[in-house]
C-alpha cells in the first residue's frame, strides 16, 4: 500500500517539476528583461526614451528615442485589425452558419495551412509580390512601407481570428437560433441579432489574440516595412518595436544593446497589457 | 519504484559523463578583438584553424575597430582587428599593422537601369539626398530609392566611411542582410544599394566607380575605390604567444586564402 502511495507521490512530483518549467521560464524571462532593460532607460531618461522622436543608435552623438517605433507598432497593429478582423469574422460566420459541409471542410483545411506557414514565407512573398504591387498601384518610388506591413499582418492574423470566432459561434446553443427563427426572423437576422451577440466574448477574444499576434510579429514585418526609423506614415518606410530589436541586435554593443533590451521591455509591457485584457474578457464572460 | 530508481541512476550517469568530457585537458588560447565587419573572415579562419589545432582555442570579441585597437594596445587581447588602416599616431603608440585581406563593396542597381558609372562624389550626393532623381546622373526619370544596411552592419560602416556619409544617409530601406539588399534592388527599377563584392550576382547590375568596375584585380591594385583593408594589429617589439603566432602565420598563409575568399574578402596572399 505504501509503495503505491510513494509511486503516486513521485509521479505527482515529476509532473509538478514539469509544470514549474513553464512558470520558471516566464519568471526568468521577465526578471532578465527587467534587469537588462532598466539601465538604458535610467541612462537615457524615461521621457527621452519613450517620447524621443529620433533614433540614431550608432551616430557620433547617439539618440535613443523610440516614439516612432511605438507609434508604428500601434498603427500597424490597428491597421491589421481593421482589415483582418472583418474578413476573419465574416468568414467565421459563413463557415459556422451558411457554408455547405464540403466547402466548410476545404476552407478549414486552408485556414490550418495558413496558420502553419512560417512568417519568413509571408515576408518573402510580401517582398517579392506585395512591395512591387504597391509600388505600381500607388505610383510610389518604393513599396516597402507601413501599408505593406499592415497587409501582411492582416493576412497573418486571419487564422487565429477565424478559428476563435468559429469556435465561439458554434458554441451558441441551437435553441437560441430556433427560438428566433420561430418568431419569424430570417436566418440572416438570426445570425447577426442572436448568434453573434451570444458569441460576443469569443469574438472579442479573437480580436485580442489577433492584436497579440500582430504586435509580436518581427520576421515578416522586417522584410516588408523598410526598417527606417521614420515617424509612421502609410507609404513611408517604418520600423516596429519588434524589428527595432531584431535588426540591430546582432552587431550592437554598449548602450545601444542595452537600449534594445529596453525596447524589448516596452514591447513586453504591451503584451502583458494585451494578456490582461484577455483575462478580463474571460472573467466577464464567465460572470454572465 | 525500481524502474524509477533505475532511470534516475542512468540519468545521473549521463550527466556525470557529460561533465567529465567537458573538463578535459587545458587548452591554449588566442584572443582577437575588434571589427565587426571581419566577423565572417575571422570566424571561418578560426574554425578551420581549430580543426587543425584542436588544442588551441581562438576567441573573437566583436567590439568594433576602435575598441579592438585599444584592446591590443592595452594588452587585453593577442591580435587587434581593424577594418581600416591604422592611423599614424596608433603606429607611433607601438602597434604594427598587417593587412590580412581587402574588402570591396559593390554599388548595385537594377538591371533595367541604364546608368553604368558613377563617381564617388555622385554616390555620396545620392546617399545624402543632394541628388534625388536618376535623370541627374544620366539615367531615366525616376526618384532614386536608397537601400542600405542596418546600423552596426560592417558593410554599412565601410560604405559610409569610404564615401564620407556617416550619419548623413537618407535611407528608404534599411535591410538586415546582403541577400535582402540584392533582392530588393533586383525588384525595384529605381533602387541603388551596396553589398559585399563576393555576394553580388547577375540579378543586379554592378556599377563602375570613377570608371573602374570592382573585381578581385581592381580591388587588389587599389584602382577600385570603394574598398578597405582588414588589418591585424599587434604590439611592435613584443613576441606573440606561440599559439597566437601560429594563428597569425596561418591567417597569412596561402592555405588560408580560399577561406578568406569564401568569407567574402579579397586575400592578399
Amino acid at each position: 500500500m505504501n509503495i503505491k502511495k510513494a509511486k503516486e507521490d513521485a509521479i505527482h512530483f515529476i509532473f509538478l517539476i514539469l509544470g514549474l518549467i513553464a512558470v520558471g521560464s516566464v519568471l526568468v524571462i521577465t526578471i532578465y528583461l527587467v534587469i537588462s532593460g532598466l539601465p538604458a532607460i535610467r541612462e537615457i531618461g524615461l521621457a527621452d526614451f519613450l517620447f524621443g522622436r529620433r533614433w540614431a543608435s550608432t551616430a557620433a552623438e547617439p539618440e535613443y528615442g523610440i516614439l516612432p517605433f511605438i507609434l508604428t507598432s500601434i498603427y500597424g497593429t490597428a491597421g491589421a485589425i481593421v482589415i483582418g478582423v472583418p474578413i476573419g469574422f465574416f468568414a467565421a460566420v459563413y463557415l459556422a452558419k451558411m457554408a455547405p459541409r464540403k466547402v466548410c471542410r476545404v476552407m478549414e483545411l486552408c485556414i490550418g495551412v495558413l496558420a502553419g506557414i512560417p512568417s519568413v514565407v509571408y515576408g518573402l512573398v510580401g517582398m517579392l509580390i506585395l512591395i512591387p504591387a504597391i509600388m505600381n498601384i500607388f505610383n510610389v518610388p518604393d513599396g516597402a512601407s507601413l501599408l505593406a506591413a499592415i497587409i501582411v499582418l492582416a493576412v497573418m492574423i486571419l487564422p487565429s481570428v477565424i478559428n476563435v470566432s468559429l469556435t465561439s459561434l458554434q458554441a451558441v446553443p441551437r435553441e437560441y437560433e430556433e427560438a428566433s427563427l420561430a418568431l419569424g426572423a430570417t436566418s440572416t437576422e438570426t445570425y447577426f441579432k442572436v448568434t453573434v451577440p451570444a458569441a460576443k466574448s469569443g469574438i472579442f477574444t479573437a480580436i485580442v489574440l489577433g492584436i497579440g499576434r500582430a504586435i509580436g510579429e518581427a520576421m515578416a514585418v522586417m522584410m516588408v516595412a523598410g526598417n527606417v526609423a521614420n515617424m509612421p506614415s502609410l507609404f513611408q518606410s517604418v520600423r516596429f518595436l519588434t524589428t527595432a530589436v531584431a535588426s540591430e541586435m546582432s552587431y550592437s554593443s554598449g548602450l545601444q544593446r542595452q537600449a534594445l533590451f529596453s525596447i524589448a521591455l516596452v514591447l513586453f509591457f504591451f503584451i502583458m497589457l494585451i494578456n490582461a485584457t484577455l483575462l478580463l474578457i474571460k472573467k466577464r464572460s464567465q460572470e454572465q | 519504484m525500481k524502474k524509477i530508481l533505475a532511470i534516475a541512476l542512468v540519468a545521473l550517469c549521463a550527466v556525470g559523463f557529460a561533465f567529465a568530457n567537458g573538463a578535459s585537458e587545458s587548452t591554449q588560447n588566442v584572443s582577437t578583438d575588434g571589427s565587426t565587419s571581419m566577423e565572417a573572415v575571422i570566424g571561418s579562419l578560426a574554425e578551420a584553424f581549430m580543426i587543425e589545432h584542436p588544442e588551441i582555442t581562438v576567441t573573437y570579441n566583436p567590439t568594433g575597430s576602435g575598441s579592438g585597437i585599444t584592446a591590443v594596445q592595452e594588452g587585453r587581447c593577442d591580435i587587434g582587428l581593424s577594418s581600416r588602416a591604422l592611423h599614424d599616431d596608433e603606429k607611433a603608440a607601438g602597434l604594427t599593422e598587417t593587412v590580412l585581406a581587402l574588402d570591396g563593396i559593390a554599388i548595385i542597381v537594377n538591371n533595367s537601369n541604364p546608368v553604368t558609372d558613377l563617381t564617388l562624389e555622385q554616390i555620396a550626393d545620392i546617399y545624402t539626398g543632394k541628388i534625388i532623381n536618376w535623370s541627374e546622373v544620366g539615367g531615366n526619370d525616376g526618384a532614386i530609392v536608397l537601400i542600405g544596411r542596418e546600423a552596426g552592419s560592417g558593410t554599412r560602416d565601410g560604405f559610409e566611411s569610404i564615401t564620407g556619409t556617416e550619419d548623413l544617409c537618407q535611407y528608404r530601406q534599411e535591410l538586415t542582410s546582403t541577400g535582402d539588399v540584392i533582392t530588393t534592388v533586383s525588384t525595384n527599377p529605381n533602387a541603388i544599394g551596396y553589398a559585399s563584392l563576393s555576394a553580388v550576382s547577375d540579378s543586379t547590375k554592378t556599377l563602375a566607380v570613377n570608371g573602374v568596375l570592382p573585381s578581385e584585380e581592381t580591388v587588389l591594385s587599389g584602382e577600385y575605390l570603394v574598398q578597405r583593408p582588414f588589418v591585424m594589429a599587434t604590439r611592435s617589439g613584443e613576441a606573440l604567444s606561440d599559439a597566437a603566432q601560429m594563428f597569425y602565420d596561418y591567417a597569412l598563409s596561402s592555405e588560408a586564402a580560399p577561406i578568406i575568399a569564401g568569407a567574402g574578402a579579397v586575400p592578399l596572399n
